[in-house]
């Protein structure tokens, strides 16, 4: 066993050169880095980090085969489970998870868990052959949304022998692996394979269908489908009705972010989509989008970036390995201060935001100090662009159309948490648009979950 | 892939595609819109469905060259392909239990109120239409407008046919003649619905503008078409396109608008660049 009291490093893109190109930030293990830290695994007889995992990886098989240098085979071991494991390897907070439970993290640093996942997914990216499930003769399911909840779910039904079609209203696959998460966190071309080796699994996937207008639910069930799962996710964005909002150079993360990832707007005039970035770039809340939104400001020409949050660094909520990241390449941090207006010119454009500083008071629901503001604080913050980046809510198109699909005064789908189950009798519900905005992991877990509920709905059905 | 059945150029610069999607013209209402994709590199393209043949299962755009984008949509032939096309898309609009509605295009803004006009006439509306352009060859869709209106009156800026000047004089004469006017449709350049509405709410009729904003996705995820109804903050693309004339906010879409015209001037310095984000199909 390994004395290494800390993980192995992960080589990644110094900061000075990062910050001018979306390639990944992260550089991934070598064979010989991925050998060296999966000797640090114990191989726990009662494997804690698996309860930590809402796919149920088997992680130390998988990472007993990588100690042996067998990459190949632990990618398989790992694709039993987990269908986007190149994408989880990247994107999971595993220190919440997997890592969080690990036994050699009570006194050490945990075993890199999700470092081992994406290495072994990419070395076997090219190797690995999908055999398409010949027998779907179980059921037909509908799956709407190709996002991680989605993609999930149809993976797993299609290996049980259903026959799975994708609803998609975007023209490009993976929701938001696609259109939220950027290039340099998560490389597009990753996604695209990992839902191709989806698609060899014998799913179709239909794009450019908006469900809730170009067909409804009952049409769905009309056409034939035994069950539908709903996985359409959180991307209706908020904003805080501030005097000012509408203003040219005021984004939502969302349409920020989806202009550059989606629509490529980082390669124009080549892609012919804009997108604005001014001099100086404020963004709006502290979780994982808004570090998203800060540094792909940065690296489209933004001279300073800054993540303006109402809250304390105690309380943001973004992966501490973002919040690392984003210090790095020179993001800055207006911590305890709250946008009250947003200043504009003649022509309608911003030219500054109205702050006002904060303090932290009592706990509030969630536990966290609440924020109280000081008065008379008030202060113009020199911004030319504001990203909004304070959180998503469901989009109703499709509940608009199905109203018999119970909703909360979130606006998030009622769905049982085992089981996905809606109100509305053969339709399941998971991911984002019941948890609203959570990760990719917790709606992967979710999309299976409801698949093995989907099972078992159609068998009972069929008897 | 989404092929064209037929083109046809109606104007200088303006052109009529049908296109083959049958399960979008199984859906499409007075009202709605689409987004098209012409390839890998393009936008994507917010344009009215302006007409719908839900046996042949295609839908009809009309697509004005003002940029990069439309210049591309525009160099399509029939059996060409669209790359992506996504919709209906937006809210439709009711058109029964008008008794007489007063249409008024403005240029291509012709295109996306037809759909209307012929729904409110098929329902027995008594129909009179305004069509207004810069000049003669810019006005569109004239005989179809005839054929379901009741009056039908052309206004050009330079005379060149109907009457020398704006919509809105000749709207005023129809709003004196006729007291029983339950709506005005006005369809058209965003500062000529802004004077329809000021003009519309001194007589006190009912006014429906529909919004060409800028969007993304079309299904209220970017959020990029915000507008300013009656104070509050809507989405064009969810909430609309259609809105209440007197409660809308030109100013402020107004200067929208102009939020990336110094793309556009790059991309017109640009050889192979471009921005055709503000396709006037509304």
């Amino acid at each position: 066993m390994s004395k290494q009291t800390k993980k192995t490093k992960m080589p990644e893109q110094n900061p000075q050169q990062r910050v001018n190109n979306f390639g990944e930030v992260a550089l991934g293990y070598s064979a010989e880095d991925a050998i060296n830290e999966a000797k640090r695994c114990l191989q726990c007889k009662n494997p804690l980090c698996m309860q930590g995992c809402p796919v149920e990886v088997d992680i130390p098989d998988f990472i007993a085969l990588v100690a042996e240098g067998k990459f190949e085979e632990a990618a398989k071991k790992i694709k039993e489970k987990n269908n986007l494991p190149a994408i989880c390897g990247r994107v999971c907070p595993q220190e919440e998870q997997c890592e969080r439970k690990c036994i050699v993290g009570i006194k050490n640093e945990p075993v890199a868990i999700g470092r081992l996942e994406r290495f072994v997914a990419d070395y076997a990216r090219d190797k690995e052959e999908i055999e398409a499930v010949t027998k779907q003769d179980k059921g037909k399911v509908a799956i709407i949304g190709a996002g991680p909840a989605g993609l999930t779910g149809a993976a797993d039904l299609a290996k049980m022998g259903y026959q799975v079609t994708i609803f998609e209203a975007f023209h490009e696959v993976g929701g938001v692996l696609t259109y939220g998460i950027p290039e340099f966190r998560l490389p597009k071309a990753i996604v695209k394979d990992e839902v191709e080796k989806i698609e060899k699994l014998g799913v179709e996937i239909k794009l450019n269908h908006v469900i809730g207008k170009i067909k409804g639910v009952d049409e769905l069930f009309e056409e034939g489908y035994d069950a539908v799962f709903v996985g359409t996710g959180a991307g209706l964005p908020r904003f805080l009705g501030l005097e000012g909002e509408n203003l040219n150079g005021v984004y939502s993360a969302n349409e920020f972010l989806t202009r550059v990832n989606l629509m490529k707007a980082y390669r124009f005039p080549e892609y012919k989509t804009p997108v604005y970035v001014g001099k100086r770039v404020a963004v709006i809340g502290a979780g994982n989008v808004a570090m998203d939104a800060a540094r792909t400001a940065l690296r489209l020409g933004a001279e300073e970036s800054i993540i303006v949050y109402r809250r304390a660094r105690e309380q943001m909520p973004a992966r501490e390995e973002e919040i690392h990241h984003a210090e790095e390449e020179g993001i800055q941090f207006k911590l305890l201060n709250n946008p009250t207006r947003i200043l504009g010119n003649e022509e309608g454009f911003v030219t500054g935001m109205e702050c006002i500083k904060m303090e932290l008071g009592k706990p509030d629901d969630s536990g966290r100090r609440r924020p109280v503001p000081i008065e008379g604080s008030e202060w113009v913050m020199d911004v030319d662009t504001v990203i909004m980046a304070i959180g998503q809510s469901p989009n109703p198109i499709l509940l608009k159309d199905s109203p018999e699909i119970e909703t909360t005064k979130w606006g998030t789908i009622v769905a049982d948490e085992d089981t996905g189950e809606t109100s509305k009798a053969g339709v399941f519900a998971g991911g984002d648009t019941v948890t609203g905005a959570a990760t990719v992991i917790e709606a992967m877990g979710a999309g299976k979950r409801a698949a093995r509920a989907i099972d078992e709905y159609i068998k009972g059905s069929k008897k | 892939m989404y092929k064209i059945l037929e083109k046809e150029v109606l104007a200088p610069k303006i052109t009529k595609f049908k296109v083959l999607a049958p399960n979008v013209a199984a859906k499409a209402q007075p009202g709605h819109f689409l987004i098209v994709r012409v390839d890998e590199q393009a936008e994507r393209i917010p344009l009215t469905i302006a007409d719908y043949d839900r046996q042949e299962g295609s839908v009809t755009i009309i697509v004005q060259e003002v940029g990069y984008s439309s210049e591309e949509i525009c160099k399509l032939e029939a059996g060409d392909s669209f790359l992506d096309l996504v919709g209906p898309l937006g809210e439709h609009i009711e058109t029964e239990n008008y008794k007489k509605v007063v249409c008024v295009a403005g240029g291509l803004g012709a295109a996306p109120l037809y759909p209307k006009a012929k729904s409110l006439s098929e329902e027995g509306t008594e129909v009179i239409t305004i069509l207004g352009a810069r000049t003669k060859e810019l006005i569109i869709l004239e005989e179809d407008f005839a054929e379901l209106s009741q009056q039908l009156y052309i206004s050009t800026d330079d005379g060149s046919k109907g009457h020398q000047g704006f919509v809105t004089d000749v709207l005023k004469e129809v709003l004196e003649e006729n007291d029983d006017i339950d709506l005005v449709i006005t369809i058209g350049p965003m500062i000529m619905m802004k004077f329809v509405s000021e003009l519309t709410k001194e007589y006190g009729v009912n006014t429906m503008v529909s919004l060409n904003s800028l969007m993304v996705d079309g299904t209220g995820m970017c959020g990029g078409c915000r507008v300013t109804v009656g104070g509050e903050t809507k989405f064009a693309c969810v909430d609309g396109p259609a809105f209440d004339g007197h409660l809308v906010d030109f100013d402020e879409q107004l200067r929208r608008q102009q939020f990336y015209s110094d793309h556009e001037k790059l991309a017109h310095g640009h050889e192979i660049g471009g921005e055709g984000c503000r396709v006037k199909a509304n």
